[in-house]
């Protein structure tokens, strides 16, 4: 995977994770371009499109767009099978996940991105493992720190 | 300094403006007080300002001066710090800023912690954004993880060891040993990244490729843990749908693949657990299928035998049945990939391929249609090319140039007959024509004219047509040609296929001025014009009107018009006796490939639409080695000209350099006569396809009973040249050189190259081909048009070229010895 962006129906961006160096500039071109690509998708095309030399993996979920960019050779199923898990955890965590979630909670969502996700691959194939990993290394957000005002942001 | 204000303050202060520039405003206040408490070198709430900063950077605003303080809060002890000073440096810094050297250090402590959540950390930023400096410096790190036994860790560092060998692809061998028994581990987490890790290595390398194959035995590896997973119970932890961790099964397929790739006994060993995933797999969900396609996948790319293969393609027609668009996406993208290899195995799901061409989806009808093509043969071409052209009719316009030109080929390769052959291309130009690529026209050009039965019906029809709608320039250009060209066929009427339409030479020319004056003609289009009503003069009575036309267009602003008219009008003044011979009725053109269902000739009319260039010379933009330069003109001078010299700029008056003036004329503006032989056909051609060259009718008149005669006949390499009258104009001699080889070895790289005097006109066509073969095996054709106006004696200087034995060698000879009936 090269990068996922979350972004909203009105194409703003709650979540962006790159796996490849780019600079700032690019990657807000590219961003605003695959958010526009994707967004004037019609509801009975397919999940995949081309874009420049990738194809982009893409599913809607209520108002949140999940949207992945993969080489050639990888496999499209598999990736909405990826962008589905990703979205459970997220689920399991906040309960009922929604758009709102995401916002107030993004640097946790980008947590769990990181314990799911490692430069581009998946690192762990059992939701169980991530949640615990996630809850154990809350805990010690909470355990380490002593002073009560700069437990959480 | 009153404590700064939360995260989640912040988000819901910013949510509350209700324009971009109230937005802004907050956003710029918020970053004062952060770059000041940045300033306070404040500790406690170094966390919650990096935290709101890359909030707000990801709402698009500069959050460079962070940067620093994202390193400040990895040195620190607290996790919470850590934990968002990481995500700061994943999301801020990037290799680009010498800043991120300054993280190597930590992140080196940091995978030494004491805590595997911060090993983890580390572990987490490196293989995410590690340039190749910190790569090299902390592989070792890595490398020392990816032997531990913990396997939250473990999986992490088989990853990051990925991103440091696509960083520095060196230090691949040192992480070699540490994948020994990475998958007799139980954790799924670290089979699935253990899998990553062999896939990326035996990609990079194929040393590593045939170390695993056959040093480590990966694929017997691969196969028992591909099994347990198939076959053991449920497992609720990896379960999803009832299938058994489909990551890791997707991902074991796709490095059996590379390793199956090319290699026999790898291929055999996979081949019943690639069965028995094909068959065993539920298709009822999208996770099933995901396996499948990377089943089908790896099936295709290996060994595999045939029955595993059909089993594949099969598949994949199932697929295309699935009412899930996505599957019908990859299901057309795997058959296009296959569709060469096992051309019959698809051939069988056609009808549903063609069925996809009705998709809603963009990107799926352009795989329908590219694998539509992909599938047409001799026997399916009618039906096939209906429903191509329906798709044409009613497609997006994105798809059009494409579809047009694959119904071109698809008509010159397959056409039943020449009738349906012309009767497709009308279609096409009515229906797509202003989408039809530029380089069809002279490529369709090139077909009419070698349909010399059709040519009656084809102007007809053109003119019919061109009558409708002259807004398409494609067809108008071959339709102007075309009545250049036949015009006396049709006011004749003599087409036999369709009821022959009355129509006048005033309507006639009526209709090819009004392409000259009309708006929507492109200039190219008025060239085509002003040729075609110039070649009706020979054709036509009404010469008067067209002398008219031409002179009028002498005076216009259009540079190229203006050049044609006027040397047009040359024509008429005091080259008049030179007319007819140069409007005459074109021959016949070589192609490099027959019509007929036989193998896939690339060159196919791409080198010949080189000929039929409209524009002028000056620059010549095609190298002169098309092998299909039909205007050969060495006349002028007896001296043999160099090969490949670019033309001399072209003199604008009417009564230029001679050369020039016949150089335009004699195919609506071909390519420059490059005074230079024509080189040969390309090597890659099949001899056999070629011979068709000589033995063209290309003139009626064949065996006027002029005995052939020897030219040249010295060190083994002989050339006769074989005569015959050319109709209707006993003005050319045409003459079939045949050259033979009696040495024992190949002459290689032959060229031919003539020069005759100054009062005559030679034109040289393409060679059969430029090897002579040996002992006598076979002949080098090549025909040559002498035009002899003054029926002067024939001289003629020939030069020859070849390479005999890995030496080059030149012969100049002179021709005297031409038998009077050659040229009286």
């Amino acid at each position: 995977m090269q990068f996922m962006l979350l972004f909203s129906r009105q194409g703003k961006l709650r979540l962006q994770k790159w796996y490849v160096p780019l600079s700032d500039t690019q990657k807000k071109k590219i961003s605003r371009e695959v958010i526009q690509t994707v967004l004037a998708r019609k509801p009975k095309m397919c999940s995949f499109l081309e874009w420049r030399d990738l194809k982009i993996v893409y599913k809607r979920y209520a108002s949140l767009y999940f949207c992945c960019a993969v080489e050639d050779q990888d496999n499209e199923l598999i990736t909405l099978e990826i962008i589905h898990r990703y979205v459970e955890l997220l689920d399991k965590y906040f309960g009922s996940v929604c758009e709102l979630d995401i916002i107030f909670n993004f640097e946790k969502a980008y947590y769990i991105l990181d314990e799911f996700i490692l430069g581009g691959e998946p690192q762990e194939t059992s939701k169980k493992n991530v949640l615990k990993a996630i809850e154990q290394a809350d805990m010690l957000q909470e355990a380490l720190s002593y002073h009560p005002r700069s437990q959480i942001p | 300094m009153p404590a700064p204000i939360r995260l989640r303050e912040l988000i819901r202060t910013i949510r509350t403006a209700r324009t971009q520039a109230e937005e802004r405003e907050m956003i710029q206040k918020e970053c004062a007080a952060i770059r000041s408490s940045f300033r306070e070198e404040d500790n406690t709430y170094r966390c919650r300002n990096v935290a709101k900063l890359l909030y707000m950077h990801m709402l698009g605003y500069p959050a460079h001066f962070g940067q620093l303080e994202c390193l400040k809060l990895i040195a620190s002890q607290k996790f919470t710090d850590k934990r968002i000073g990481y995500l700061g440096a994943m999301l801020l810094l990037d290799e680009r800023q010498d800043v991120h050297l300054l993280m190597t250090n930590c992140i080196k402590n940091d995978l030494n912690h004491s805590t595997q959540y911060v090993q983890g950390l580390a572990l987490c930023t490196l293989g995410c954004m590690g340039s190749s400096e910190m790569c090299r410096d902390l592989a070792g790190e890595v490398e020392k993880l990816l032997k531990t036994s913990n396997s939250y860790l473990r999986k992490k560092a088989a990853l990051c060891a990925v991103h440091v060998i696509r960083k520095v692809p060196e230090l691949m061998e040192m992480f070699l040993p540490a994948t020994k028994n990475l998958l007799s581990e139980k954790n799924h987490g670290v089979l699935h990244t253990s899998v990553v890790l062999l896939t990326e290595m035996c990609e990079r390398s194929p040393d590593m490729l045939s170390h695993f194959r056959k040093n480590e035995k990966l694929v017997p590896q691969l196969v028992r843990i591909l099994k347990n997973l198939i076959m053991s119970g449920y497992s609720p932890e990896h379960d999803v749908s009832g299938i058994s961790d489909p990551f890791l099964q997707v991902r074991i397929l796709r490095l059996l693949r590379i390793l199956g790739r090319s290699d026999d006994d790898s291929s055999e060993a996979m081949n019943d657990i690639l069965a028995q995933v094909a068959t065993n797999t539920e298709t009822s969900k999208n996770v099933g299928n995901a396996i499948l396609y990377e089943t089908v996948l790896t099936i295709m790319d290996i060994k595999s035998e045939s029955g595993l293969r059909v089993l594949a393609i099969n598949i994949l027609g199932r697929f295309l049945l699935n009412n899930d668009k996505n599957i019908r996406y990859v299901a057309l993208t795997s058959l296009l990939k296959t569709v060469q290899t096992d051309h019959n195995a698809v051939q069988r799901h056609r009808s549903t391929i063609v069925d996809c061409l009705k998709d809603l989806d963009v990107s799926i009808k352009r795989r329908a249609m590219e694998l539509s093509f992909a599938l047409v043969n001799g026997n399916n071409i009618r039906g096939m090319m209906k429903e191509l052209l329906y798709f044409l009719d009613s497609c997006d316009p994105e798809f059009k140039a494409d579809c047009a030109s694959g119904v071109f080929l698809a008509a010159e390769k397959y056409a039943p007959s020449k009738r349906w052959h012309i009767d497709t291309i009308m279609r096409v130009l009515t229906t797509a024509g202003s989408y039809v690529r530029d380089d069809s026209v002279p490529n369709l050009i090139q077909l009419i004219t070698n349909s010399v039965e059709m040519h009656a019906y084809t102007v007809q029809r053109l003119y019919k047509a061109l009558l409708d709608d002259i807004s398409q320039q494609p067809l108008v250009q071959v339709a102007s040609w075309c009545i250049g060209e036949y015009g006396d066929l049709l006011v004749s009427g003599q087409c036999e296929e369709e009821e022959p339409i009355q129509v006048t030479e005033d309507e006639v020319l009526d209709v090819l001025e009004g392409l000259l004056v009309s708006n929507l003609s492109a200039p190219v289009t008025r060239g085509y014009s002003l040729t075609a009503i110039m070649k009706l003069s020979t054709r036509f009575s009404s010469v008067n009107r067209i002398k008219k036309v031409v002179s009028i267009y002498g005076s216009s602003i259009d540079v190229e018009l203006q050049q044609r008219a006027v040397e047009y009008n040359a024509l008429f003044k005091k080259y008049d006796h030179m007319r007819p011979a140069l409007l005459e009725r074109m021959p016949i053109m070589e192609k490099t490939a027959t019509n007929g269902p036989s193998e896939i000739v690339q060159t196919n009319g791409e080198t010949d639409s080189t000929v039929l260039d409209t524009k002028h010379p000056p620059t010549i933009t095609q190298p002169p080695s098309q092998g299909n330069d039909l205007l050969d003109l060495l006349g002028g001078n007896d001296v043999v000209p160099v090969i490949q010299t670019s033309l001399p700029t072209k003199p604008p008056s009417a009564g230029g350099e001679l050369l020039d003036l016949l150089g335009d004329l004699s195919l609506t503006g071909a390519p420059p006569p490059a005074p230079a032989s024509v080189p040969s056909v390309p090597m890659s051609q099949p001899p056999f396809l070629l011979d068709g060259l000589s033995s063209q009718p290309l003139f009626n008149d064949i065996g006027t009973g002029i005995p052939p005669m020897t030219a040249y006949n010295k060190n083994g390499l002989k050339i006769e040249f074989m005569f015959e009258r050319s109709n209707p104009n006993p003005n050319i001699a045409v003459i079939t050189i045949h050259a033979s080889n009696s040495t024992e070895a190949d002459m290689t790289d032959f060229v031919f190259q003539a020069a005759v005097p100054k009062t005559f006109q030679l034109q040289l066509l393409s060679p059969s081909s430029n090897v002579v073969p040996a002992l006598n095996q076979g002949n080098v054709t090549q025909v040559i048009r002498v035009l002899n106006p003054q029926k002067q004696q024939l001289r003629m200087r020939i030069k020859l070229t070849y390479t005999y034995k890995g030496s080059p060698v030149q012969d100049l000879a002179e021709v005297n010895n031409f038998p009077p009936q050659s040229w009286q």
